[in-house]
């Protein structure tokens, strides 16, 4: 199965990458950006057919690897 | 009193850390990161460098390595483990410092000296040092941003000129204890005056003088 995990820096924590975009979109004109936060998105492909077992092992990775908690909060989709 | 300096896959500042603490009279060995034993070991060192290519996160897949396990154990028996630029990423994300690095305030790879003042001496990097020390060595680094969420983190270095924007201004970090540190900055290149610096010595001498026989 295709899975999608979203890793998202916690909105306290600061995101020096888009804040320098942000910069740079604000040099070329764009001064309409309020905010540019840079994310990640990780593809998988998991052996199984199982939905529910499948999202649980691969938020299991997450917590174990993927995401770091001190800074980041997950989102698993599988897609198909 | 022997000390264990790990080497994982891409790290590249074990022979300097050897050297300094050679130098300074202890006995340092280099230890592959798959060893599952260090109980000969009093101390060890986690050096700079790009563990495991700093691949997901700077330290992510470190963490994993199998001597991580001998580190865990060591932090926990009290036992003085130190962390140096990649190496505190990796006690970071291995939980044994609070809190977690990323990148600089200003995108950019610092190079060069920083001036830092020791601002907790009851942690095995800053024992031997005074409070309100000068430290002058040199930052290496484009990770270095502490931040600490949790706010439960011992600063031991405080930069005088936030290069970097880590919390606090925070150079040097130890677990409650004061057994566990890491370190940005790189003590082992200001051992020598041919490398402009003398004051990573002290820091050296504190780490040494936290060795007790295991």
């Amino acid at each position: 199965m295709k899975v999608t995990v979203e890793i998202t820096r916690r909105p306290e924590i600061a995101d020096p990458q888009g804040t320098t975009i942000q910069r740079a979109l604000s040099d070329l004109g764009h001064n309409d950006v309020m905010a540019v936060r840079v994310d990640r998105i990780i593809h998988l492909e998991i052996a199984g057919d199982d939905v529910e077992a499948v999202r649980h092992s691969v938020e299991e990775m997450c917590r174990q690897l993927l995401a770091n908690p001190v800074l980041e909060d997950f989102t698993v989709e599988v897609i198909e | 009193m022997r000390v264990a300096v790990v080497v994982f896959p891409g790290t590249n500042c074990e022979h300097d850390v050897v050297h300094a603490i050679n130098a300074l009279g202890g006995a340092a060995e280099l230890v592959w990161h798959r060893e599952r034993d260090l109980s000969d070991f009093d101390g060890v060192v986690l050096p700079g460098g790009f563990a495991h290519g700093d691949y997901l996160r700077t330290g992510a897949i470190a963490r994993f390595s199998p001597v991580m396990t001998e580190v865990r154990r060591m932090a926990g028996d009290g036992l003085p483990v130190l962390g140096i630029c990649n190496g505190f990423q990796v006690l970071c994300e291995s939980a044994l410092l609070p809190g977690a690095l990323i990148a600089n305030r200003d995108l950019g790879f610092i190079c060069r000296f920083v001036d830092m003042e020791v601002t907790d001496t009851g942690t095995v990097l800053t024992r031997a040092a005074e409070l309100g020390q000068r430290i002058r060595i040199p930052l290496n680094s484009y990770e270095g941003n502490w931040v600490d969420p949790l706010g439960t983190g011992r600063i031991a270095l405080r930069y005088l000129d936030d290069p970097n924007g880590s919390q606090g201004g925070a150079a040097a970090v130890a677990n409650q204890g004061g057994n566990v540190v890491g370190v940005m900055p790189h003590p082992e290149r200001g051992v020598d005056e041919l490398l402009g610096s003398t004051d990573g010595q002290v820091l050296f001498e504190g780490f040494l003088r936290s060795l007790v026989p295991a």
